[in-house]
């Protein structure tokens, strides 16, 4: 019988939760690293008990850990992240020029082939790589020095690098998104970048079809299909068919198509699940009502509620804390700012919650054991 | 040896006790302790200081007794009493936020 197991970051630790394909009897395992900030731990796809954690405190700075035993014990590896050569500046929030500025992880990816190779995200953004299991990292610094980096903007919780998709069919191509300067996407491996914003429209800037400076919120993959993207930014749920070439809006009939979360289903490429929160300025469902929306592939949204509450629900789900795992039928997983991580068995038919009571929880991760 | 008073989380981090030792050849700064310091418990390395600038982080200050020596410079000598080993360094975490 297959096990699964939920990596979860939150503002005071980590915690690993684990059940067996039924996923309705879970054990609760933490917290790791008590105390700290976990952006994100995420588990190699190549080799699952290899797990990367990102542990940051504004007192202590930046600390990485990885598991080779699934999350049993955890060996510190290297925290230093270098831009390589001369930063330059970005724009701070009044406009002026700002230096670089390494600040923490905000997310890790592991590479889906080989497990000593993984991927981060960091605030002020700029994407690095490890090739030996996070002992060292090397910045890809085509990125930072794309032609539009020195107008980049930090958006309310800085200026991070948050997503990194890999194609599972193409090791050159790589998608990040920064918020808030929008997605990006090189198809030599790091090396050189192009601006995927086309599309996007964000009335909150001066051009509100500007080349970058869109807060996109979350981009997801399908893995067997690459070329289609699914992007919740800052307002309005997005559509790629090309690879970010180019956008379109899907937002159609949700309550609020301002969020953080997106995902899609491990076994439905065209099905994909949001969480409306009613705007920029009040983050928190519309309603009350917690409230995850599906879409398969058609123009409707369908809100699914069962086991979720529906009054009096004041909280957030922060944009790299939902998550599917590939049992079938599939399994899906968010965590809310207010400690709760809940899961359904049945692709988003029926929800229970595993946790009532942790942190605020900044990540979820599902992994599927044999 | 030089004593040295570290935060809550730094020893867990670094599987040590409150209070640890570290041997500084003379003159004894606040520099060469923390390099010392950072030797012999390398997960430390970023966590007192700024991986990049050098710099004390701005969450943590440096006393010796009730004297703050935060903002002393690096290659100034420490007050005899912690360089003889009479008082510890203490690395003190601000306290901020929950």
């Amino acid at each position: 019988m297959s096990t699964v197991r939920v990596l979860v970051g939150t503002r005071k630790g980590a915690f690993i939760l684990t059940s067996d394909e039924k996923r309705e009897q879970w054990q609760v395992d933490g917290p790791y690293f008590g105390g700290w900030e976990i952006y994100h731990l995420k588990g190699s796809p190549a080799d699952p008990n290899r797990i990367y954690a990102s542990q940051s405190s504004d007192w202590f700075g930046q600390v990485m850990h990885r598991s080779d035993d699934g999350g049993q014990t955890w060996t510190t590896v290297g925290n230093e992240f270098a831009y390589a050569g001369e930063t330059g500046t970005h724009q701070w929030y009044d406009g002026t020029p700002h230096p670089w500025d390494f600040k923490r992880v905000w997310h890790l990816e592991p590479s889906p082939s080989n497990p000593d190779v993984v991927y981060a995200g960091v605030e002020d953004a700029a994407l690095f790589r490890s090739d030996d299991a996070g002992q060292t990292w090397q910045e890809l610094p085509g990125l930072r020095r794309h032609d539009t980096s020195g107008i980049w903007q930090p958006g309310a919780g800085g200026l991070c690098l948050h997503t990194i998709l890999l194609d599972p069919a193409n090791p050159d191509r790589i998608v990040v998104a920064i918020s808030a300067s929008g997605a990006f996407r090189s198809d030599d491996g790091g090396q050189t970048w192009k601006a995927i914003n086309q599309g996007l429209r964000s009335d909150y800037i001066p051009d509100p079809q500007a080349e970058v400076g869109h807060c996109v919120h979350h981009v997801a993959m399908h893995p067997s299909n690459p070329d289609r993207l699914f992007m919740q930014k800052h307002w309005d749920v997005m559509r790629s068919d090309n690879a970010g070439d180019e956008w379109y809006e899907i937002s159609d009939s949700l309550p609020s198509d301002f969020g953080f979360v997106i995902d899609v289903h491990a076994h439905e490429p065209e099905t994909i699940y949001v969480v409306p929160i009613k705007s920029d300025s009040e983050h928190y469902p519309p309603d009350g009502k917690l409230r995850v929306y599906r879409r398969r592939g058609g123009n409707e949204w369908e809100a699914l509620t069962d086991g979720l509450p529906q009054e009096n629900c004041y909280v957030n789900i922060l944009r790299d804390a939902m998550s599917v795992d590939k049992l079938d039928p599939c399994g899906i997983y968010f965590g809310t700012t207010g400690g709760q991580v809940y899961v359904s068995a049945d692709g988003g038919d029926h929800w229970q919650a595993i946790v009532h009571d942790l942190p605020a929880v900044l990540s979820v991760e599902a992994q599927l054991l044999p | 040896m030089i004593r040295v008073i570290i935060p809550h989380h730094l020893r867990n981090l670094a599987g040590v006790g409150a209070e640890v030792s570290v041997a500084v050849a003379e003159p004894v700064t606040q520099r060469a302790v923390l390099d010392a310091l950072e030797a012999r418990y390398p997960v430390l390395r970023g966590t007192i200081r700024d991986y990049s600038t050098g710099q004390r982080r701005a969450y943590l200050r440096f006393f010796a007794g009730a004297e703050d020596l935060s903002h002393e410079a690096p290659d100034a000598p420490l007050p005899p009493d912690v360089a003889n080993g009479k008082e510890p360094l203490r690395i003190i975490g601000a306290i901020a936020g929950g």
